[in-house]
C-alpha cells in the first residue's frame, strides 16, 4: 500500500498483470471489502445527517459565495413532511446497518493478525479483543476532541457532565473487557509451554526483555489508569476525564506498536530476530497523520456544525425547564398564546429631579436627534440589556457615539440619575466597547 | 382549483401538530409542511402514507447477496479455480465459509447505498438542486403549513389564525 498507484490490485479488477487476481479467502482481501463498506457506508450516513444543517445554514447565510456553497452542500433540502419521514427511517436503517459493520471491519482487521502463524498474532482471543479495543479507544479519541470542542465552541449547554460521564462509563466497560482479553492472552502465553509464546507481547519475556518499556506502557495506559474512572469524582471531572483519555489515545498506540513490534521481533526463526529502528519515513509518515487529521478535522470544525442541529432542536423545548415545569404541573404544554416576555430587571424610574444631572451628562456626551439620526442597538455593549437601553434612551443617550464618550465622570452621574447597578457600566467598559461597535 | 396558496407560520412544533389536525378536520388541502426538525406524528396527522425506505433496503441487500454468491462462484469456483494454501477449490458450497465476510460486506454494501440513492431521487434531492422551502425560516426555528385555496380565503384564513399561526400570506403557487 506504500505505492498507491498501485492500490487497485487489491481490488478484483480485471488487469494485464498475467497471475496478479485477488485471493477471495484471504483476509487481507476481506478487510479491503470490509474497511471500503464502512467507510463508504459511514461517509453517506454522515452526508445524510448533515443536510438539514447545511440547508440551516444555506438559508441564514448572508454573503452570496457562502449560499452557493452550502446551497450546493445540501443538496436542496427543503424540510418536507414526507422527505422527513423518509429521512427518518433511512436514519433509523442505516444505523442498524451500521452497526454490525462497527462488529464486522474490527473482526475483520484481527483476522489479519489471527490467521497468520506468528506467534502472538495466532489468537482466538484476537475478534472480540479488537472489537472492544475499537470501542475504547474510539471513545477515548471523542473525549479528547470533544473536550476541546466544547470549550472553545462554547458548547457547554449541550454537551453536559452526564454526557462525559456516560462515555466514561463505556470507556470503563470496554476497557475491562480490554484487560481480561489481556490477562488472558498472558495466561495462555505462559500456561502453553511454548518457547515462543513466552515473547509474544503480552508474556513475562516482553515484560523483562528489550521492550520492557513498550510493555508496561501498555499495561499502565490501557489497563491500569482508566481503573480511575471507578472512582465518580474523577469520571465526572472534565480536567481528569481529558488526562485519562489522552493515556488511553497513547495506550492504544502502543497496543497496535507492541503487537507488531515485539511480536515481530522474535519469530520462529532465531535468524530474524532483530530490533525495530524507525527510518525517517516511517516518521514522517506517523507525522503526516497527525497534520492529516488535524487539516480535516479543524476545516471541518470551521465550516460545517460540529453538533447535528436538527436533532438537538427536535428535543430542545422538551429539555428546557419552562416546559417540564409547565408539564409537570399539568399546564397545556403547547401553548397557543405567545410567551410574554418576562424582563429580570426591573424598569428603574427616571425621577424628575435629575433633570439637571441629565442635562450635565448630555452635555458631555452631545445630543441625539432621534428624528434624524438613527439609533444605534445599544444592547450589543455588553451590560446594556433592553431595560438599561430604554433607560439609556429616556435620558437621551441613542448612540454608541455617545456612550463612547463616557468617563468616570459620566459613570457616576449616569448611575445617580438611575440608580441601578452602581459601577456596573465602568467594570464593563461600556465606553470601549461602544468605541469598537462604532467602526 | 386555483392556483392560490395559503402559507401559514407557526413557532412551535406542537401548535404546528393541532392545527394539522384542525385544517384536515376541516376538509382543507394541506399541500405541504415544511419542518426544521421531524415533528413526530406529523406524517399521521397529515395522512402520509408511511415511506418504504426500509424495505427497499431489504430488497436490495437481498440483491447484495446474490451478487456476491454470484460472482464469488463465478471467479473462485468456475472461471478460475486455484489452490490457495493447499486448500483446493472444491465446490461453492465447500468453499462458501471463507466467502462469508464479503458476503455479508456486500449485502451491507447494497442495502445501504442504494436505499440512500433511492431516498435521494425520491426526494429529489442532489447536488446543484435548487431547495423549495418557501421561507427561509423553515429550516431554522419556524414552522410552515401551504393549505391550496379553492375560493375560501376568509374561511381559511380565520381557521388559520384560530389555530395559532403567527403569520399568514397568500401566495402564488410556484
Amino acid at each position: 500500500m506504500g505505492r498507491i498507484w498501485n492500490g487497485f490490485y487489491t481490488l478484483p479488477i480485471p488487469n494485464q498483470l498475467g497471475s496478479l487476481w485477488v485471493n477471495f479467502n484471504s483476509p487481507l482481501l476481506w478487510d479491503v471489502f470490509a474497511i471500503s463498506t464502512y467507510l463508504s457506508v459511514s461517509l453517506v450516513f454522515w452526508w445524510t445527517g448533515l443536510l438539514p444543517d447545511f440547508a440551516m445554514i444555506r438559508d441564514r447565510a448572508t454573503k452570496p459565495f457562502q449560499k452557493k456553497i452550502y446551497s450546493l452542500l445540501s443538496f436542496g433540502w427543503s424540510g418536507k413532511a414526507k422527505d422527513w419521514q423518509r429521512f427518518e427511517e433511512v436514519s433509523l436503517v442505516l444505523a442498524g446497518l451500521a452497526t454490525p459493520l462497527v462488529l464486522s471491519v474490527h473482526t475483520i482487521v484481527s483476522f489479519d493478525f489471527a490467521t497468520s502463524v506468528v506467534p502472538g498474532w495466532h489468537s482466538t482471543v484476537y475478534p472480540p479483543y479488537f472489537v472492544a479495543g475499537a470501542v475504547f479507544s474510539g471513545f477515548a479519541m471523542v473525549q479528547t476532541l470533544l473536550l476541546i470542542m466544547r470549550k472553545v465552541s462554547n458548547l457547554e449547554g449541550y454537551i453536559t457532565r452526564v454526557h462525559i460521564e456516560n462515555m466514561n462509563k463505556v470507556i470503563l466497560v470496554t476497557g475491562g473487557i480490554v484487560t481480561v482479553a489481556y490477562l488472558s492472552e498472558f495466561f495462555v502465553g505462559w500456561y502453553t509451554g511454548s518457547s515462543y509464546e513466552d515473547f509474544t507481547y503480552l508474556s513475562w519475556g516482553a515484560a523483562t526483555g528489550p521492550y520492557w518499556w513498550a510493555f508496561w506502557a501498555l499495561i499502565t495506559c490501557n489497563a491500569i489508569i482508566p481503573q480511575f474512572l471507578w472512582i465518580k469524582k474523577i469520571r465526572t471531572n472534565y480536567i481528569w476525564t481529558f488526562i485519562i483519555a489522552i493515556f488511553i489515545n497513547i495506550g492504544m498506540w502502543f497496543e497496535r506498536f507492541d503487537i507488531i513490534v515485539i511480536n515481530l521481533s522474535r519469530g520462529h526463526l532465531p535468524s530474524t530476530w532483530s530490533q525495530f529502528s524507525p527510518t525517517f519515513v516511517d516518521i514522517g509518515i506517523f507525522l503526516g497523520t497527525f497534520g492529516f487529521f488535524f487539516v480535516l478535522f479543524l476545516l471541518y470544525a470551521r465550516t460545517f456544525p460540529v453538533i447535528a442541529q436538527a436533532e438537538v432542536k427536535s428535543i430542545l423545548k422538551s429539555s428546557g425547564d419552562n416546559y417540564k415545569r409547565a408539564r409537570d404541573a399539568g399546564e397545556p404544554t403547547p401553548k397557543v398564546t405567545p410567551p410574554v416576555v418576562v424582563e429580570k430587571e426591573t424598569e428603574p424610574v427616571v425621577e424628575k429631579d435629575s433633570d439637571a444631572k441629565t442635562s450635565s451628562l448630555l452635555e458631555s456626551l452631545g445630543t441625539f436627534d432621534i428624528n434624524t439620526q438613527q439609533p444605534d442597538d445599544l444592547k450589543k455593549v455588553k451590560g446594556i440589556g433592553p431595560v438599561m437601553e430604554k433607560t439609556l434612551n429616556q435620558i437621551g443617550i441613542y448612540s454608541f457615539d455617545q456612550v463612547s464618550k463616557m468617563t468616570k465622570n459620566e459613570y457616576d452621574l449616569l448611575d445617580s440619575i438611575t440608580d441601578s447597578f452602581p459601577g456596573r457600566a465602568q467594570r464593563d467598559d461600556w465606553a470601549g466597547q461602544a468605541n469598537k461597535l462604532k467602526s | 382549483m386555483s392556483s392560490k396558496v395559503i402559507h401559514a407560520l407557526y413557532d412551535d412544533d406542537d401548535v404546528l401538530l393541532k392545527a394539522v389536525k384542525d385544517v384536515r378536520a376541516a376538509h382543507h388541502h394541506i399541500e405541504e409542511v415544511y419542518t426544521p426538525f421531524p415533528v413526530h406524528g406529523l406524517d399521521r396527522a397529515m395522512g402520509l402514507a408511511p415511506t418504504r425506505m426500509a424495505i427497499t433496503s431489504f430488497m436490495f441487500g437481498i440483491t447484495g447477496l446474490s451478487f456476491a454468491i454470484w460472482f464469488l462462484n463465478l471467479i473462485m469456483i468456475q472461471e478460475w479455480p486455484q489452490n490457495i494454501g493447499g486448500k483446493p477449490s472444491f465446490s461453492f458450497a465447500e468453499n462458501m465459509p471463507a466467502f462469508v465476510p464479503i458476503m455479508f460486506e456486500m449485502t451491507v454494501f447494497f442495502g445501504a447505498h442504494l436505499m440512500v440513492i433511492t431516498f435521494y431521487m425520491r426526494s429529489k434531492i442532489w447536488p446543484f438542486r435548487k431547495a423549495e422551502n418557501p421561507d427561509p425560516r423553515t429550516t431554522d426555528d419556524k414552522f410552515l403549513m401551504e393549505v391550496a385555496i379553492d375560493g375560501n380565503e376568509n374561511d381559511l384564513t380565520s381557521l388559520l389564525e384560530k389555530t395559532g399561526a403567527i403569520e399568514i400570506t397568500v401566495n402564488e403557487k410556484h
